[in-house]
């Protein structure tokens, strides 16, 4: 099991934002997390990103409990996300953004300095790869939205990631570019790679999830093979037509 | 479902490709760095200090003497050193008001320590000796002076969290009395002979090196100093993190980059080169004064501001820094010789600032 989540509640103060959650992920799955506005999808994220700590309950990875205290150290345990809100710096170009806090450096003895023509051109790899005309030396600033959201997934590929956590990644983007992010996902897939997909749009998850986990006011309600449900069944799931499956 | 794996439908046929096409036809890259040169404020302010230059050499027979440049240069140095320090502090999107105070604090740390008569709250624990009360001893008492301010309004900044202003109004305060009270409220002056390696430092010209022209230390120093700020915040981590920080301080903080420590950095780094300007200060003058560097924290930061920086952070340069403020002691200069009351420079001062931040707004609406 590369992941698991044993009774894992957060609370605000008073706001139950996740609570009592089991989940289990396995090695090259890729889970669809679905759920109404509010129902606890990100903050879930955030939890296994090492955001913040759980009020309560385990987080387990790779059969290790884990008590990230800082995001780094879920990275450092493969662990990348592309987060709701993209987290990305408006003044620094989309190299910069790509590898900030990974930066990479050339070096003469103890003199270090970042080596930007290599980041550029890695930077413009990673766009080609996802098919984006997001250009590596363009501040973020001036960047269209899917154009920004090219930046926080490019991200997730500069290491060998072993889950990487996708919260709506395809928010903001075109057709096209869905189809892209989708493809990602399945080429993720192909080289062993875990993915958890928070997602509104339905036919991004029944098209490459295999699984499907909804949730309902902080609690999960459902988490089954996609195969065995349907969009109609989702969608009673989360709006509370249908009380659990 | 959709039929995502399909090409879609393009609303806007052909848009896109013509757009690429037209892009690398005229390189994009050439076009956006002399763009960004264009809508860049330091160079219209280098713009206006060239042509302010030009204009007073030709109406003012006195300002185009070495001897005015050399002192024109002198003066802006130590409020130019000042601006470099505040530079990455603006960045990050803060501010620091208690640059001026250090000043006075250090200048009274190093001074009591070159003193002929060692001052009642040195003696008994501070050696008697001569390296003691060398030179280079007071130059590190007083930098150190400086990075313990700038430590402690780091720390209350980056760790307890309260906001810049409120930290560094009170430092503001807190350091300029400190000052007045280890002064015992005097001028220091009767220094020992060891100081005069500390006067030559602030005092002295083209670093001791024989030139065929002839630059105060000051004015050196300062641009060393700013290449070197100019490299750090270009091709090191350190500079590319504190501009993360001023544009996305979450985010940075999402993507590992070490947050608090960074603006400790920012913020030591910052007092430390009100220190050094305060160094070279007293040494030039030749004695130390509590009041050193009153109001100069208004100077440092329109110097800034008015090479550009944004005072919501993620924007600044070191050259900015070096521009803004000698615009403004180039201005400072010429009203003088033109005879205006020295008194009525503040308000050209305050204008000036709300001007460049005006300016700013502008050029960020433009933007959006
Ligand atoms: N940092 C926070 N402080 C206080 N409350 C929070 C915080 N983050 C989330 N919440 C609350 O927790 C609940 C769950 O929020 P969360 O962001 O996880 O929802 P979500 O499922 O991602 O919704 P959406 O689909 O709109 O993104 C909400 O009621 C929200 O107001
Ligand atoms: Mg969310």
């Amino acid at each position: 099991m590369l992941l698991e989540l044993r009774k894992v509640s957060k609370s605000f103060g008073a706001i139950k934002a996740v609570s009592d959650v089991d989940l289990q992920v396995d090695r090259g799955e890729i889970v669809g997390l679905m759920g109404d506005n509010g129902a606890g999808k990100s903050t879930m994220i955030k939890l296994i990103a090492g955001n913040f700590p759980p009020t309560s309950g385990e987080i387990v990875i790779d059969d290790e409990v884990v008590h990230f205290h800082r995001p780094v150290e879920a990275r450092g345990k493969g662990i990348e996300v592309v987060y709701q809100d993209l987290a990305l710096c408006n003044n620094l170009s989309a190299a910069a953004n790509v590898f900030l806090g990974r930066e990479v450096k050339s070096s003469i003895g103890p003199i270090r300095w970042l080596n930007h023509p290599a980041m550029y051109r890695r930077a413009g790899e990673l766009f080609a790869e996802l098919k984006s005309e997001t250009r590596p030396r363009d501040l973020v600033r001036q960047m269209s939205g899917g154009q920004r959201q090219a930046v926080a997934i490019a991200r997730t590929r500069l290491s060998d990631a072993k889950l990487v956590l996708m919260d709506e990644p395809t928010a903001a983007i075109s057709v096209r570019q869905v189809a892209e992010v989708l493809d990602l996902i399945r080429r993720l897939k192909d080289s062993g790679i875990t993915v958890v997909l928070i997602s509104h749009r339905m036919p991004d998850v029944f098209e490459v999830c295999e699984r499907v986990v909804v949730m309902r006011r902080g609690r999960k309600v459902a988490d089954k093979p996609i195969k065995e449900s349907s969009p109609e069944e989702v969608t009673g799931l989360i709006t509370g037509a249908i009380h659990a499956a | 479902m959709t039929d995502t794996a399909e090409r879609p439908v393009r609303t806007n046929p052909g848009s896109d490709q013509a757009h690429v096409a037209f892009e690398s036809v005229l390189d994009v890259q050439e076009k956006s760095a002399y763009q960004r040169f264009i809508a860049n404020q330091s160079f219209w302010v280098t713009v206006a200090l060239v042509a302010i230059c030009l204009a007073m050499s030709w109406i003012e027979p006195r300002f185009a003497t070495e001897d005015n440049f050399y002192n024109i240069t002198r003066n802006f140095a130590f409020i130019g050193i000042m601006a470099l320090g505040m530079t990455p502090v603006i960045i990050t999107g803060g501010i620091d008001l208690s640059v001026g105070s250090v000043m006075g604090l250090t200048a009274i740390v190093s001074g009591s320590i070159l003193l002929t008569e060692t001052p009642a709250w040195l003696a008994g624990w501070w050696p008697e000796a001569a390296w003691a009360h060398s030179w280079w001893m007071a130059v590190l008492a007083g930098l150190a002076a400086g990075a313990i301010v700038g430590f402690i309004n780091g720390m209350l900044i980056a760790y307890v969290g309260l906001p810049p202003f409120v930290v560094t109004l009170g430092m503001l305060a807190a350091a300029r009395a400190v000052g007045v009270i280890l002064s015992g409220n005097r001028m220091l002056y009767d220094f020992v002979p060891a100081a005069d390696g500390f006067k030559i430092i602030g005092g002295g010209w083209n670093l001791g090196l024989d030139l065929p022209f002839r630059l105060s230390n000051p004015f050196i120093i300062l641009i060393l100093l700013t290449l070197a700020l100019a490299l750090a915040l270009r091709m090191a981590t350190w500079g590319r993190h504190i501009y993360a920080v001023g544009g996305n301080e979450q985010a940075a903080n999402l993507t590992g980059v070490p947050v608090k420590r960074v603006k400790v950095q920012a913020y030591v780094l910052c007092s430390l080169s009100a220190a050094l300007a305060a160094i070279l200060s007293v040494g030039w003058s030749g004695s130390a004064n509590n009041s050193l560097g009153a109001t100069y924290e208004l100077l440092a930061i329109a110097s800034v501001v008015i090479g550009g920086a944004n005072l919501m952070g993620g924007e600044g340069t070191a050259f900015g820094a070096f521009v803004g403020a000698a615009l403004i002691f180039v201005i400072r200069n010429s009203l003088l010789m033109a005879g205006v009351d020295s008194n009525w420079q503040g308000i050209f001062v305050g204008a000036f600032i709300v001007l460049a931040v005006l300016l700013e707004r502008i050029r960020g609406r433009r933007r959006e």
